[in-house]
């Protein structure tokens, strides 16, 4: 592997004023899955790395139980995430993704900032985040400024991040009470795998335990970023949600969606898989709701 | 550019000077030639180079020498005991079938071990999840989740 110098800031502000020094042969390492891996392998040729890993604040995990407000630190690992009972309890859409990324091995390393910044188009940890309605958290040589998850990507492979900017972590507002969520990574094979497709379906109902009053269906692998269904949940809100309705969404989700052929799998078999499992989630969704109310 | 760093391996204080470039995987073979942990794929695929860091299974091959700065490590040759009595997980997978060619066999046992040493108990289920970072050629997988549920009645897996 070619030589560089590891640089171990322990804030946000002292990584980037290394970068400033550095700029151009300078790379910000997480958990160094990746960056790794591409250093390696020569496509990226850094003088200097600069970890993440010593800023404390970036792998602090913690919901505030006056606000409800659940705030992910960017460098927090899958694993951490994966183990958390208050996330497989309060967040089941985000375990399910988490603890199917990777391995083990990748996972205990991996961030979900890692995860979001590399924005592949099948990013298994953003699809649950924008379900969500996650907001993020960046921080750059001008300060700090935010915005939707969903609206961190540009492109495969791209994100609205400047150079030397940091994503330094994720909020999750409160949810709504009687709200399921729930994810699947659809593939050949669970482990070490990209997935085909990926699908997160949110539902939250009123009261009355039936009238949907929020629904986000988000797909991975469907378009060149992750992306919503607003037409599949435009039909759900306000209405009462049975397996009907939920097979309705389905086929809705799966025309909206920009799916092709890819060397994994062809576009009528991710369209048919949405269609399919749309509805398996969103069913998952109201056990969810009925087992916790 | 080199930095001088303080560890714990297999139970020993170790100060050793590391490039900051090194991996763990080429601390461990080619400076400290501790050859017992393998380098298959050299990205993170396989799990041959699996190790254990602080408690958690990693890949060496993609971790960073330096950072293991104050941490605690352990490989495959910090599992038998001085006199030669293999770990018990190493036991059963020599008693179950769980090794033919043994090139996955100290990753495999590694991985195993930060499980049942976090969770003793651990079912098909939770065997599976655990070692699917784990890439064997040879045995079909199911020898190598019986030799992991035979350590239960094997005396537990302390050292």
């Amino acid at each position: 592997m070619k030589a560089f110098k590891y640089l171990s800031p322990t804030t946000v502000e002292e990584a980037i004023a290394f970068h400033d020094q550095h700029s151009e042969t300078a790379k910000y390492i997480g958990g160094g899955t990746d960056v790794i891996v591409k250093v390696k392998e020569g496509w990226l040729e850094p003088d200097y790395l600069i970890s993440l890993k010593k800023i404390g604040e970036m792998s602090e995990l913690h919901k505030n139980d006056a606000t409800g407000e659940l705030s992910i630190g960017a460098m927090v690992t899958h694993a951490t995430l994966e183990k958390s009972l208050m996330i497989q309890n309060e967040y089941p859409i985000i375990y399910d993704a988490v603890s199917n990324i990777g391995s083990l091995q990748v996972r205990n390393v991996g961030t979900i900032g890692g995860n979001l910044i590399n924005a592949v188009p099948s990013a298994d940890g953003a699809i649950p985040l924008i379900a969500l309605d996650g907001i993020a958290l960046l921080h750059g040589p001008d300060g700090e400024r935010s915005c939707e998850v969903k609206d961190l990507f540009i492109a495969p492979y791209k994100t609205i991040l400047k150079p030397r900017e940091i994503l330094k972590k994720i909020t999750i507002p409160p949810q709504a009470p009687h709200t399921g969520s729930a994810y699947i990574k659809f593939g050949r094979r669970a482990a070490m795998e990209l997935p085909l497709i990926g699908i997160g379906v949110l539902l939250s109902l009123g009261d009355d335990l039936q009238t949907c009053t929020r629904a986000r269906i988000c797909l991975g692998v469907a378009a060149p970023t992750p992306m919503r269904a607003f037409n599949a949940e435009n039909l759900l809100v306000g209405k009462k949600i049975d397996k009907k309705i939920l097979i309705e969404a389905g086929k809705i989700a799966a025309n909206e969606s920009k799916v092709r052929d890819s060397v994994r799998g062809k576009a009528w078999h991710r369209k048919e898989m949405i269609r399919v499992q749309v509805r398996r989630m969103g069913l998952k969704c109201l056990e969810i709701i009925k087992n916790n109310s | 550019m080199a930095t001088n760093i303080f560890f714990k391996l297999n139970g020993d204080e170790i100060s050793y000077e590391v490039k900051d470039h090194w991996t763990l995987l080429h601390l461990l073979r080619e400076e400290m030639g501790l050859i017992g942990t393998k380098e298959g794929c050299g990205n993170g695929e396989c799990g041959a180079c699996t190790v254990i860091v602080d408690k958690l299974a990693v890949n060496s091959c993609l971790y960073l020498a330096i950072e293991i700065e104050g941490k605690t490590v352990e490989t495959i040759e910090g599992l038998a005991s001085t006199s030669g009595t293999l770990h018990p997980i190493q036991q059963s997978f020599v008693e179950n079938g769980g090794i033919q060619c043994g090139f996955c066999s100290p990753g495999m046992i590694m991985s195993s071990k930060a499980l049942l040493d976090e969770n003793p108990d651990a079912d098909r289920e939770e065997i599976k999840h655990a070692l699917a970072g784990n890439i064997c050629r040879c045995t079909g997988y199911i020898q190598i989740f019986e030799s992991v549920e035979a350590v239960k009645g094997m005396g537990g897996q302390n050292e």
